[in-house]
């Protein structure tokens, strides 16, 4: 993985996602280590990300490497029309790697193929956010105990939902059964769904969470926009019943875990937050270890 | 008036390409993708012909001392699927073969997702051809399917 950049999460092999979910809980035992000193991790948020640029910083910080860079394009030379190319051949001789963040598809890609230095994918527009997924399989594996056979539901928008579709495609190297609880307008991409079928997998629809609760091992909540419906009474129809109420986990399995990639606004009520269940502030967390081992994978400190 | 046979309208070429069926609404586009109205040399083209191949009738163009790369005849492949190519040398066919849809596509097509990098910035567009049956043509970049009704020439 030395010098690999990570654009999408398919360009980490199985064995490589495993290894880096492998190194992610050594950095969990101990987190501080000065592995990175001297070296340079530059983050280049054309967009902002207050979430997963702190992540970055701090998995960073914590290995001893400095941060640069800017947290919005509108700070930065791309606001004088500098080509993308320009900025990061222009980076990559001030960091020995660069986290990037941006609004357009496709960019990080691209930017994988001009710089001269890895390129570590924190976000391209509605496409790929590969660390996202590898700490939710942390998240996943660290809760369970292992990512084999298990039943995960999705809930909420699954139409538009990037963690959703980049997570079901890691799961799917998994023999996982998934459950799709979404309004009608927004259930999950028929090609996403033809990747689960390839993989000889199986998956059921419901409309209404509360009949997934029993069955699951992990439940993965997003959030449903009113944006994505062009008639209102159509989102008013259908806003509760991708709600998680503390009520609703009376019969949840007792090793179920609720996650979201956050920021969670109603989708959760907030008594829930106290439950044995609730592991959304934890998968956050995570994500600095699951950082942390990216980083130090692809800069060859370990 | 001399009536010619269409035998002799397409070998009467001493050196040169024929590309023939092309679908007559595609004729002209095909003349701009090769870059023809640039050429010096003798071009015939035909156009509403009639085709027992294409029921809306064909087109056929003829460009002397011309010959086209593997590349250029694979991009004409995606306008033209059911076209034929034929190569003619001191009056003899020497190449007659039917167009191909490559397995990736670069430069003349463009993405259709407006959010993709390559409609906001210097980039030349790539492709891989996932579905040769009904064209869908993915995104190197954006990972998005461009389909065949909204294949847009650059």
């Amino acid at each position: 993985m030395k010098n690999k950049s990570l654009v999408s999460i398919s360009d980490f092999t199985k064995e490589e996602q495993l290894r880096i979910l492998d190194l992610a809980e050594k950095f969990e035992k101990q987190p501080r280590q000065n592995i990175l000193e001297g070296y340079v991790v530059a983050t280049l948020f054309f967009e902002p990300s207050t979430r997963t640029r702190l992540s970055f910083e701090s998995a960073t910080s914590r290995l001893g490497a400095k941060v640069i860079g800017f947290s919005d394009a509108s700070s930065s030379s791309v606001s004088k029309g500098e080509t993308l190319k320009d900025t990061i051949l222009m980076v990559g001789g001030y960091a020995d790697v660069i986290v990037m963040r941006h609004p357009r598809e496709g960019a990080a890609r691209y930017a994988s193929e001009v710089s001269k230095v890895p390129i570590i994918n924190a976000g391209d527009g509605a496409n790929q956010h590969p660390t996202q997924c590898l700490l939710d399989l942390f998240s996943i594996r660290k809760t369970q105990g292992t990512l084999e056979n298990l039943n995960v539901a999705f809930v909420g928008d699954l139409k538009y939902g990037r963690t959703v579709h980049s997570l079901t495609m890691a799961l799917s190297q998994f023999n996982t059964t998934f459950h799709l609880v979404s309004p009608e307008l927004l259930k999950l991409p028929s090609s996403i769904k033809k990747h689960i079928k390839d993989n000889n997998l199986q998956y059921h629809q419901y409309t209404d969470l509360e009949d997934v609760m029993p069955k699951v091992d992990i439940l993965y909540m997003t959030r449903v926009q009113r944006e994505r419906f062009s008639d209102p009474m159509e989102y008013e129809k259908v806003k509760d019943s991708c709600i998680l109420s503390k009520a609703l986990m009376a019969n949840c399995k007792p090793n179920m875990k609720v996650m979201h990639p956050l920021p969670r606004v109603n989708e959760i009520d907030t008594d829930v937050d106290d439950t044995p269940q609730a592991y959304y502030f934890q998968q956050a967390q995570n994500g600095v270890y699951v950082r942390q081992a990216i980083l130090a994978s692809i800069l060859g400190a370990v | 008036m001399e009536k010619v046979s269409r035998e002799l309208k397409v070998s009467a070429l001493e050196n040169g390409t024929v590309i023939d069926h092309i679908p007559s609404n595609r004729v002209f586009q095909v003349i701009r993708l090769l870059e023809l109205t640039s050429e010096k040399d003798e071009i015939f083209v035909g156009v509403n012909l009639e085709s027992k191949k294409l029921k809306e009738g064909k087109g056929i163009i003829k460009v002397s001392n011309r010959y086209f790369a593997d590349w250029e005849i694979d991009m004409i492949s995606l306008v033209a699927p059911s076209a034929t190519l034929i190569e003619i040398k001191d009056f003899c066919v020497v190449v007659k073969r039917k167009f191909a849809i490559p397995d990736k596509i670069q430069a003349i097509v463009k993405c259709f997702n407006p959010n993709c990098i390559t409609n906001h910035q210097p980039i030349i567009t790539s492709f891989t051809v996932i579905d040769k049956e009904d064209l869908k043509l993915q995104c190197h970049y954006c990972e998005k399917i461009t389909a065949k009704n909204n294949v847009v020439f650059l």
